[in-house]
């Protein structure tokens, strides 16, 4: 069950909350929507829902237009971001809020909601109301609503954000077994690349309201097509700089440079906006080779937290980020050396920030 | 172990309060207990009663129908501005620059002195003058609210929910506008009814201020003197002479302190126990 996405845009008044999109989400795995906040996560997943009619372009899902299909008749779950539930029904009586509204017979509502209370361990819970229950087993609640009716598309509007640390990674570890074996298509906003890679499936990067790449979650991280994805897809955010290509090197502010590979062989001599992940950039002396260059800095920061130490410096007006395992104490305001593993810096145009040459990058690890 | 030492000097932070409160409540109360155990002449001169007093007023048929008044009013109120203040909140718009045009519009009523609303609403309700009295002997009826005590009672009532409906709609709007919207779009795509909506999502998450309404509009209409005192002065005849007017002659008009003293400590328990059983039946129903 397809949904897609036919040249849609939303605009509110004078504001444009979503371009020209299209997309089109397959059910089986999560479709992920990668973005920041306001980068129109929540927009796209209320267009799908349909609590907002696109102000222009079609949304079509199996092959039939439902553009101007009401909520009611599309036959979507939700859950979002804040725990909802009726506060006064028992946790019983909110999972079967669907069914009922539904008309089924009791035993059968008894029955599924048995089921899938069971699944998302809530059963000793069935007679509580929201308000006795942790913020866990609250948004436990809503999903089970959201799983108990055979819903063709089940939105997940950052499901996970308000809870702490510990639920959500318990949570997060459970969700591809809920949806698994559904026919729906699954979507799943989040502001976190971690969370993305996590869960699989397919990844769009969202930012101002544009999808700027959609594809395999890990193909997306793989290989960025452009800055922005890069940039989406990176926490901590990922190192850019200006560099120079010249007579077969690059050339990093004048002072660091290292060979061109032979996949940027064939680009043009002149300026590109070289990006490189955080966890690429490490002391230097920690790791050694001919494929690593090596920059200076003033640390500016510097964050030990047990397996990894990340560390934030300036270069010439810049500043970097590093993050590497093991503990590196690096003294703030001191100088320090780092090196920048070479054969995995992405390089983009300088005009329009697109991926300048994928050559043979494409499978490598990142 | 070391040796303990007592300060004692906080007490004196607490010495502001203490004397706040007893200046304020505790003698002032005391004063009147004392009055409604005594008989006085004047003079400083009082003789011990015991009961009496209390006997008199429980047993006063004056009393018995002042306090039914008083309780037919006040029910008349709640049902009346309750639901209305709660119909207006609903239908008033969620955001734009009408909000703050209809916020302004709801609290006026609020701001304007008690003993205006009184005056205004008499020369309103005046049958040859006023516009509303005029209005109403236009359609036929014959309308005079210092001689019929229907028209006192229909006048003093319109006066009161024109007067305090505003309260229970500030007190619903904030309570309805800090449900997140994710609840209606949930209750949209389980597909429920409006009714379903208000039911299941705005009174559950209105209830306790509205508890507060409802006990802040009880307390206040059953205390109620200022408006019908200025309005119809408890006419015709004792029709609208609710608990405070009647205390208020009887302490004042004839001055019986006795009697006052023991009516106003009845009264002040009836809207003590009321507000107490009220209160305590809505939070335990909200712990089950």
């Amino acid at each position: 069950m397809a949904l897609e996405f036919r040249d849609v845009v939303k605009r509110v008044g004078a504001e444009i909350y979503i371009y020209p999109t299209d997309l089109k989400l397959e059910p089986g795995g999560f479709n992920i929507l990668l973005g920041t906040t306001l980068s129109g996560k929540t927009s796209l997943i209320q267009l799908m829902a349909g609590l907002e009619r696109p102000t222009s372009g079609e949304i079509w899902f199996e092959g039939r237009n439902i553009t101007t299909v009401s909520v009611q008749k599309r036959n979507v779950s939700m859950v979002h971001q804040q725990f909802i539930n009726y506060p006064n029904f028992s946790v019983f009586e909110n999972i079967a809020s669907p069914l009922k509204v539904a008309g089924l017979p009791k035993v059968e509502i008894r029955a599924r909601v048995g089921k899938v209370a069971e699944l998302l361990k809530l059963s000793p819970l069935l007679d509580r109301r929201p308000l006795e229950l942790s913020g866990g087993q609250q948004q436990r609640t809503a999903l089970a609503r959201a799983l108990v009716k055979d819903s063709d598309l089940v939105l997940l509007d950052e499901p996970l954000a308000n809870l702490d640390y510990k639920l959500r990674e318990e949570l997060r570890d459970e969700l591809p077994r809920l949806i698994k074996d559904r026919g729906a298509t699954v979507v799943y906003a989040t502001s976190e690349p971690e969370e993305a890679l996590l869960l699989g499936g397919h990844t769009a990067c969202l930012h101002e309201g544009r999808i700027t790449q959609f594809g395999e979650t890990a193909e997306v991280y793989r290989l960025p097509q452009d800055l922005i994805s890069a940039q989406v897809f990176s926490d901590p955010p990922i190192n850019t700089a200006t560099v120079v290509k010249h007579e077969g090197v690059f050339l990093l502010n004048g002072t660091t440079s290292w060979p061109v590979g032979a996949d940027h062989e064939k680009l043009a001599d002149g300026e590109y906006v070289m990006a490189i992940r955080p966890h690429q950039v490490v002391p230097a002396n920690a790791k050694t080779g001919e494929r690593m260059a090596r920059i200076e800095g003033i640390v500016l920061v510097s964050e030990i937290s047990g397996s990894e130490s990340v560390v934030r410096f300036e270069v010439e007006g810049t500043t970097w980020i590093s993050q590497s395992h093991g503990i590196h104490p690096t003294p703030v305001g001191a100088r320090a050396a780092f090196e920048i593993d070479t054969k995995k810096c992405f390089y983009f145009n300088m005009d329009d920030h697109r991926l300048a040459s994928a050559g043979s990058m494409r499978g490598g690890d990142v | 172990m070391a040796r303990k030492t007592t300060n004692q000097k906080a007490w004196f932070l607490v010495i502001p309060v203490v004397l706040l409160v007893a200046f304020n409540a505790i003698i002032p109360l005391m004063t009147v207990v004392n009055y409604s155990f005594q008989e006085t002449f004047g003079d400083n001169v009082f003789f011990w009663e015991g009961v009496k007093w209390y006997e008199q007023v429980l047993r006063s048929s004056r009393f018995h129908d002042s306090l039914l008044r008083q309780i037919i009013f006040t029910s008349i109120i709640l049902v009346i501005e309750i639901p209305l203040g709660v119909a207006i909140a609903l239908a008033m718009p969620k955001k734009g620059i009408w909000v703050s045009v209809c916020l302004v519009l709801m609290a006026l009523p609020l701001l304007i002195p008690w003993n205006v609303v009184g005056a205004m609403w008499n020369i309103y309700a005046l049958p040859e003058l006023g516009l509303l009295g005029r209005i109403i002997n236009g359609m036929g009826f014959d309308y005079n609210f210092t001689q019929g005590p229907l028209a006192a009672w229909f006048t003093t009532i319109m006066m009161d929910v024109w007067h305090w409906t505003s309260l229970v709609v500030l007190l619903a709007y904030a309570a309805l506008s800090s449900i997140p919207d994710a609840y209606y779009q949930a209750a949209k795509i389980d597909g429920a009814t409006p009714w379903a909506v208000f039911r299941y999502i705005q009174l559950p998450k209105m209830k306790r201020v509205l508890t507060i309404a409802i006990l802040l509009r009880f307390m206040d209409s059953f205390m109620i003197y200022t408006e019908p005192f200025v309005l119809t002065g408890g006419g015709p005849g004792n029709t609208t002479t609710f608990l405070s007017i009647d205390l208020v002659k009887i302490a004042l008009g004839q001055f019986d302190l006795g009697p006052a003293a023991a009516m106003s400590l009845i009264y002040f328990l009836i809207v003590l126990l009321t507000s107490w059983i009220f209160y305590t039946l809505m939070m335990n129903n909200e712990e089950k």
